[in-house]
C-alpha cells in the first residue's frame, strides 16, 4: 500500500474544482430565497434556458463564443426579472406551498418550451478543450475555467452586497422589509433587481456548464436537486453556508466516487445530507 | 413647514384618526402626546405615506403629499425614526447609517454627514463596525436617530423614542432630542411619556381616540387640569 495516493489527491482537487461550480450554482438560489423568501424550484431550468441561449447564438447564429455567453447571461437576468414581476409578485402574500407550486409550474413550462424550440436531441457547443496534465494527474480544462470564473462570480457578488448601496439595501430588505420606504427604497424595485441578479448568476452558471455538458430539455433535473440540497445543507438563504456546503458536498461526490464507484459518491453525499438534517435541521450555518 | 388638515386614516375597516389637523412650523419642536392606542403612530405612518389617508390632506412646505409614494416622502425632506427603532439588526452601525443615506442626493454627502452623526453621538463611532442588533436600547436609539439624519432632513419624525427603555435611559434620550432640536432640526415627536417630552418641546397636541383634544405650549399643557389629572397623576 502506498503512503501517498496521487489519484486520491486528484480526486480531492477535482472535488475542489467541482465545489467552486456548485458554490456558484447555489449562490443565486440562496440570494433569491434570502431576500425574497421564495424558492425558485425552476432555478435549474433557468440555467437550462441560458445553456440553450448560448448554444443558439454561438452554434446556430454563429456569434463568437464570448459575446454569445454575455448575451446568455443578460437573457437569463431578464428572465429572472420577468419571473419575479409576472409570476412571483402576484403570489408574494400567498402560502409558501403555493409559491413552490407556481415556480414548479414554471419548471415544466420552461422544459416544454425548450423541447418545442430545440427538440429532445442532445446539443453541444462543439468546443473541445484538452485536459490539463500535472504529473500523473489529469484535470478537465473546462472545470478549471469553471472553478476560476465561479469564484470570481462569488467574489463579485460578495463585493456588490457589501460595498454598494444597492447591495446593502438587498441585505437590509431581508431583515426588515416594512420600513424600507422610510429609507427612500422602493421594495418592489429591489426585489426585481435581486431577481435579475439571481438570473444573471444562473446565466453565468449556464455558460460554465455548457462547456462541460451536452444540453437537453431535462438537464435541469441533473443539477437542480443537488443545488437545492446544497442550499438547504448550508442553511437556506445563507450565502456563506451555501459556499461551505458546496465544497463539502463536492468532496463527498468526488472522493466518494473515487474510493468506491462514481454512483456511490452521490449516495454518500445524500446520506450525509440526511444525517445533517437530523442533527441540524436549519442547516450548517442556518439561523433557527 | 408641515400641515395636516382633517386627516382620517385607519387599517381596513378600523378607523384610527378622525379629522386630525395640526401644524409644525420651521424650527419648531412639536409633540403629539396621548395614551396608548390614541392613534399617535398611525398619525406618523400617515405622514410618511406608509398608510393611505381616507380623507384630509398632508402638505410639506405647501406641497401636497397626496400623489407621493411612501419611498418618495424622504426626498421631500421628511425622515422618520420608527417605533421600536427598527434598525437592521444584522447590518453594522455604519451600514445602518448608509441605508439612511440611500437617496442619490444623500450618497454624495455620506462622509460628511456620517462625521456629523459621530460627532453628535461619539458612542456610535466606537460601535461603528458592531451589528446594530447587539447594541443596547439607548445606543440603538442613537443609531436610529443618526440613520434618519443621514438623509439631511428638514423635518424629523420621532415615534415613541422612549418606548421600552429604562427610566434612566429615557432621560438621556430626551436629552438627545433636545440636542437635535437645538441643532436647528424641525421635530415632530410622538410620545406617551408626557411629563418627559413636555420638558423638551415647544408645543404639543393632545391626541385621544384619534382626535385632537387640546393643544398649547408645553407650559400651558403642563399647567392644564385636564393633563395633570389624566396623565400626570397630580
Amino acid at each position: 500500500m502506498e503512503i501517498f495516493d496521487v489519484f486520491l489527491l486528484e480526486a480531492v482537487l477535482n472535488g475542489i474544482l467541482l465545489g467552486g461550480l456548485l458554490a456558484l450554482l447555489s449562490l443565486g438560489l440562496n440570494l433569491i430565497f434570502g431576500v425574497i423568501d421564495v424558492v425558485w424550484i425552476c432555478y435549474a431550468e433557468m440555467i437550462m434556458i441560458g445553456m440553450y441561449a448560448v448554444y443558439a447564438l454561438h452554434v446556430q447564429q454563429h456569434w463568437p463564443l464570448l459575446p454569445a455567453m454575455a448575451a446568455g447571461i443578460a437573457i437569463v437576468a431578464l428572465l429572472g426579472g420577468l419571473l419575479h414581476q409576472f409570476v412571483i409578485r402576484p403570489v408574494l402574500a400567498a402560502e409558501p406551498i403555493n409559491q413552490l407550486l407556481v415556480t414548479g409550474g414554471v419548471l415544466f413550462f420552461l422544459q416544454a418550451a425548450a423541447t418545442l424550440a430545440f427538440g429532445i436531441e442532445f446539443k453541444n457547443l462543439g468546443v473541445k478543450l484538452p485536459p490539463v496534465a500535472i504529473g500523473e494527474m489529469s484535470f478537465s480544462f473546462p472545470r478549471i475555467i469553471a472553478f476560476a470564473v465561479a469564484l470570481a462570480g462569488v467574489a463579485a457578488t460578495y463585493l456588490l452586497l457589501t460595498r454598494t448601496y444597492l447591495g446593502t439595501a438587498i441585505r437590509a430588505i431581508s431583515q426588515d422589509r416594512a420600513i424600507m420606504p422610510l429609507m427612500g427604497v422602493n421594495p418592489g424595485r429591489i426585489f426585481v433587481v435581486t431577481s435579475a441578479l439571481g438570473g444573471a448568476l444562473a446565466g453565468l452558471s449556464a455558460c460554465l456548464l455548457v462547456l462541460q455538458y451536452d444540453i437537453h430539455p431535462a438537464i435541469g433535473l441533473s443539477f437542480g436537486p443537488i443545488t437545492f440540497l446544497i442550499c438547504v445543507l448550508g442553511g437556506l438563504g445563507n450565502m456563506l453556508g451555501g459556499l461551505v456546503a458546496a465544497f463539502i458536498f463536492a468532496q463527498f461526490i468526488s472522493v466518494g466516487g473515487y474510493l468506491f464507484a462514481i454512483e456511490w459518491g452521490y449516495v454518500i453525499a445524500f446520506a450525509f445530507f440526511i444525517a445533517v438534517m437530523f442533527w441540524r435541521p436549519q442547516g450548517i450555518l442556518g439561523r433557527k | 413647514m408641515l400641515a395636516l388638515t382633517g386627516v382620517c386614516a385607519g387599517y381596513g375597516s378600523f378607523q384610527a384618526l378622525f379629522g386630525v389637523s395640526l401644524e409644525v412650523k420651521a424650527g419648531e419642536s412639536v409633540a403629539v402626546i396621548g395614551p396608548n392606542g390614541a392613534g399617535k403612530t398611525t398619525l406618523l405612518r400617515a405622514i410618511s405615506k406608509l398608510i393611505d389617508l381616507s380623507a384630509g390632506e398632508v402638505t410639506m412646505e405647501g406641497r401636497s403629499l397626496k400623489r407621493v409614494a411612501a419611498h418618495e416622502v424622504i426626498a421631500r425632506g421628511i425622515a422618520q425614526v420608527p417605533e421600536n427603532r427598527r434598525l437592521f439588526p444584522r447590518l453594522s452601525v455604519e451600514e445602518n447609517l448608509k441605508m439612511g443615506a440611500f437617496l442619490p442626493a444623500a450618497r454624495a454627502r455620506f462622509g460628511e454627514r456620517r462625521e456629523y452623526v459621530y460627532a453628535l453621538f461619539p458612542r456610535m463611532r466606537e460601535r461603528r463596525a458592531q451589528l446594530a442588533g447587539t447594541l443596547s436600547g439607548g445606543e440603538q436609539q442613537m443609531c436610529a436617530i443618526g440613520r434618519a439624519l443621514m438623509s439631511g432632513p428638514k423635518l424629523l419624525l420621532l415615534d415613541e423614542p422612549s418606548a421600552g427603555l429604562a427610566p434612566v435611559v429615557v432621560q438621556s434620550i430626551m436629552e438627545m432630542v433636545k440636542r437635535i432640536c437645538a441643532e436647528g432640526y424641525t421635530v415632530l415627536i410622538v410620545e406617551q411619556n408626557i411629563r418627559q417630552v413636555l420638558k423638551v418641546v415647544d408645543r404639543a397636541y393632545l391626541l385621544e381616540t384619534g382626535r385632537i383634544k387640546s393643544s398649547g405650549t408645553s407650559a400651558e399643557l403642563l399647567a392644564s387640569d385636564e393633563i395633570r389629572k389624566a396623565y400626570l397623576g397630580i
